[in-house]
């Protein structure tokens, strides 16, 4: 049972905006009306006329912040406009009615041009980035593609597009913050809190021990919270100049402009291979979008540079740079668009040589990691191929499309790969033992719904050997020992490594005879750093039936099957969660989630849980997701990989295989509709 | 009536929990704000205030309802049931029971109101009120998955829990039939 259950179904478990805070005063968020461009006037004087309204922000009146790198929380320090939907004022007032109203009727002016907003193949602006999120080269390449491909007996070349994608936490970003003493109390929505309190002491020009972020329940995140936003900043200015503590939360109108949002991309990929479907060339080439306020490039092609076997082969990424909101992390960002991409042409290459998608990926099976020549620390795609396909009945699958048809209904089924990288960050924890034999850790991890709390009470029980129920897990605290933030699938990987090693040596402690109350600390940066070189990733299999209504177009998923190898499964419970939460995601991906650029006046148009649709229940029928057991001893004391992200890697591909079956159609557009089945069946 | 500076109050007594209140409530504010921002109860959670989401579902004279959209002020002399009100003291309900067993939650910010949902849904199939995909006839709906989905989908879940969600309500309902 997870170990704060209790609290989320009575309703106690608090989140960010939840605090009881005596005299706060409620802010509320103005968006750009246009841009890009800039604030000719604020009408301020009118709105501070109202009774109950104490301020109005804006950059006429700001505090100056220290610039960071990301410059989308540089909250009203010039009169600048990137994009239309940025955040130019706020308002402050007693109640959160009169703040809402009061922003309402602030009027702001002005002085605009056209937006660009379009992202096209063809753009003459489009450029290569210096690298990739986090870290990784913008182009890669060996052999000669090119050549290679031309002189393949089997060749795809497919343009695969994925549409902006909206994370869409269920709870909005939202920041509590109250100064006292000359230090900032933030109750704050967000994936790390560590991560938090480093920006703003830089923002706010203040000594990291003076901010204190406090977030132990999260609902949800999905990347959009893994950096600060600009709630937590304009939460915190509010509370200075008004001097009261300040709630504020964006609404789920604002989110869609400002609290981040996957890319749309636009992805060239080519495929040669001998008669037999073995590869000889894989191109990859993207094409995405970023803002003018900062850089953020999505690193779509990386799971191609270590998926397959092919002596030629070339990854490219290049962005526009267009006035839109900043794209950022959506879960598993790179891995998510580029395995739709990459897996679909699989699909397609299998068709085009006769040969069965599974026997296709398993025959292009790699010894080493292609580009880098490494050693897998583990690699169990093939198992999970298999595994899936025995589970799923694959291997009565006649493979000829469109030929299976019930009434007014056709079926058909798809396979995909999956893998998302064994990330590992360096962290801190404590363990302390009580003279009543019970346990505390502490550590400032985030349990954003992961399930992390209880996952580490595991670990810690483990390494001090004794039973889970003497353990207390502490996180979602700045004040606690250092952390990475819940991301990149590396956040029970990293804290479960620190927590590990501090549990074993309070256990050694008190082995050795030390008498309780006794402390043991751990940092697991120099053991990091020793790691041997490997290429560690987990993979996974993902099998989908659709059935497509011939009238409607109308595409349902009766069955979603995955089957992961994530290295050690430490709380099978969530863990399928997760990994079920991660289908149900990538099932949204392929049917329905797509987020609509206004071309004429910028922002996103169906910004609203009406208009941009996520799964809802009766979307949803049967998905199940298991796991092969994998003893990896170069990961962490441990042995687990990420679990998080993986789940939505390669589910919408999948779909789109399994449509591909059913009715013959190849729709390479994300998402998936009525409307496109129609139109070609 | 107006208290002069412009914002028009009224006085409303709502029972929320089993306990009486007399309120002087804001004319503009939901039951939502009202719950959450002058009652300290935060159960009932703030998804999207638009009654897309489904985070904020209460019990409203026992039938579900969206906190978000309805108005404090049209509530006078009406009965609230929160999600911290679902609970006999220290015993959870069958179906927050349920939805720990079945690890129906990840985040746990939508639980509150599939919480709240359940419950209400529960009774209305007890009382024999069709869905969209019962089937035409007689007698009460049985309560199978494809009722359990289609009357649940008015409560978003984005970590996805939905699969554990049914598995919850189908534990819980069948507790309930027996």
């Amino acid at each position: 049972m997870r170990v704060e259950g209790r609290e989320k179904v009575t309703g106690t478990a608090r989140y960010a905006y939840e605090y009881p805070v005596a005299g706060a005063a409620y802010a509320f968020a103005v968006q750009a009306a246009a841009g890009p461009g800039r604030v000719t006037a604020v009408h301020d004087e009118e709105v501070l006329a109202l009774p109950g309204v104490i301020a109005v922000l804006s950059h006429r009146n700001a505090p100056a912040l220290k610039p960071v790198e990301d410059g989308e929380l540089a909250l009203f320090q010039s009169d600048e406009v990137a994009y239309r939907g940025q955040v130019v004022a706020a308002v402050v007032a007693e109640t959160l009615d009169t703040a809402r109203e009061a922003a309402r009727l602030l009027r702001v002016d002005y002085d605009d041009r056209p937006p660009k907003v379009r992202l096209s193949p063809g753009d003459p602006g489009l450029y290569k980035p210096e690298e990739v999120n986090p870290s990784f080269p913008a182009d890669t390449g060996q052999g000669d593609p090119d050549e290679a491909f031309g002189a393949s007996a089997v060749r795809i070349d497919a343009t695969y597009t994925t549409p902006a994608e909206h994370n869409n936490p269920m709870e909005p970003h939202a920041t509590i913050a109250e100064w006292r003493d000359g230090g900032l109390t933030l109750h704050d929505s967000n994936q790390g809190a560590s991560t938090v309190a480093a920006t703003l002491a830089e923002l706010f020009d203040l000594e990291p021990a003076q901010v204190r972020v406090v977030a132990p329940h999260v609902g949800g995140g999905f990347g959009s919270k893994g950096t600060p936003r600009p709630n937590v900043v304009l939460a915190a200015m509010a509370a200075r100049v008004t001097g009261r503590p300040v709630k504020f939360a964006f609404t789920r109108q604002q989110m869609f402009a400002t609290t981040g949002y996957r890319t749309p991309t636009i992805q060239r990929v080519r495929l040669g291979a001998d008669a037999d479907g073995t590869l000889t060339t894989i191109v990859h080439e993207v094409v995405e979008q970023t803002s003018t306020v900062r850089e953020f490039a999505e690193q779509a092609a990386t799971p191609t540079r270590m998926m397959y076997r092919a002596p030629h082969r070339r990854t490219a990424h290049r962005l526009a740079r267009l006035d839109v909101p900043t794209p950022s992390w959506m879960r598993a960002p790179g891995e998510t668009p580029g395995m739709f991409a990459l897996e679909c042409a699989m699909d397609e290459l299998a068709f085009a040589a006769g040969v069965d998608p599974i026997e296709l990926r398993v025959r292009n099976e790699p010894d080493t990691e292609p580009e880098s020549g490494l050693p897998f620390s583990s690699r169990n795609l093939v198992a999970c191929l298999r595994r899936g396909a025995e589970l799923f009945g694959w291997d009565d699958r006649d493979p000829a499309p469109s030929v299976r048809r019930r009434g007014r209904k056709m079926y058909g089924t798809g396979v995909a790969s999956a893998t998302y990288p064994a990330n590992l960050s360096p962290s801190k924890a404590t363990a302390a033992a009580a003279p009543d034999g019970t346990f505390t850790v502490r550590i400032a991890a985030a349990d954003i719904g992961t399930g992390a709390r209880t996952a580490l009470t595991a670990i810690a029980a483990e390494a001090l050997k004794t039973d889970a129920s003497r353990v207390t897990v502490e996180i979602g605290d700045s004040a606690l020992p250092k952390a990475p933030l819940a991301g990149g699938s590396m956040g029970t990987a990293s804290w479960g490594f620190a927590v590990t090693r501090a549990c074993e040596a309070l256990r050694a402690d008190l082995d050795g005879g030390a008498s309780p109350p006794v402390e043991a600390s751990a940092d697991t940066t120099e053991e990091v750093k020793a790691r041997g070189d490997y290429a560690r990733h987990a993979f996974g299999a993902q099998f989908a039936e659709v059935e497509v209504d011939v009238d409607t177009g109308e595409i349902r998923v009766p069955r979603m099957l995955g089957v992961f190898a994530a290295g050690r499964i430490v709380d099978p419970q969530r863990a399928r969660s997760q990994f079920i939460g991660g289908m149900t995601m990538g099932l949204g991906m392929a049917l329905m989630e797509e987020s609509t650029m206004d071309e004429r006046f910028g922002d996103y148009v169906n910004h609203d849980l009406a208009q941009y649709h996520v799964p809802a229940c009766a979307d949803v029928r049967d998905i199940d997701a298991v796991w092969i057991e994998e003893s990896d001893p170069h990961l962490n004391p441990m042995g687990t990989k990420g679990i998080g992200e993986i789940g939505i890697v390669g589910a919408a591909a999948a779909v789109a295989n399994a449509l591909h079956h059913a009715t013959g159609l190849r729709l390479r557009d994300l998402p998936l509709t009525p409307a496109a089945v129609l139109t070609n069946l | 009536m107006d208290s002069g500076d412009g914002v028009v109050h009224a006085e409303i007594t709502v029972t929320v929990n089993g306990a009486a209140r007399r309120l002087r409530v804001d004319t503009r504010v939901s039951l939502l704000d009202l719950l959450r921002e002058e009652l300290g109860l935060t159960g009932a959670k703030k998804g999207c205030d638009h009654g897309q989401c489904g985070a904020c579902t209460v019990l409203l004279d026992g039938r579900r309802a969206n906190a978000c959209l309805a108005l404090a002020v049209a509530q006078d002399g009406a009965e609230v049931v929160t999600v911290e009100g679902l609970a006999g003291g220290d015993r959870l309900s069958p179906l927050q029971q349920a939805f720990l067993d079945e690890d129906a939650f990840q985040c746990g910010y939508c639980t509150p109101g599939q919480l709240c949902s359940a419950t209400g849904m529960l009774d209305e199939a007890a009382r024999g009120r069709p869905s969209a995909v019962t089937p035409p006839g007689d007698g009460p709906p049985e309560l199978d998955d494809a009722e359990i989905r289609e009357r649940m989908s008015g409560n978003l879940c984005r970590c996805g829990a939905y699969v554990n969600i049914v598995a919850a309500v189908r534990a819980a309902a069948g507790e309930a039939a027996r």
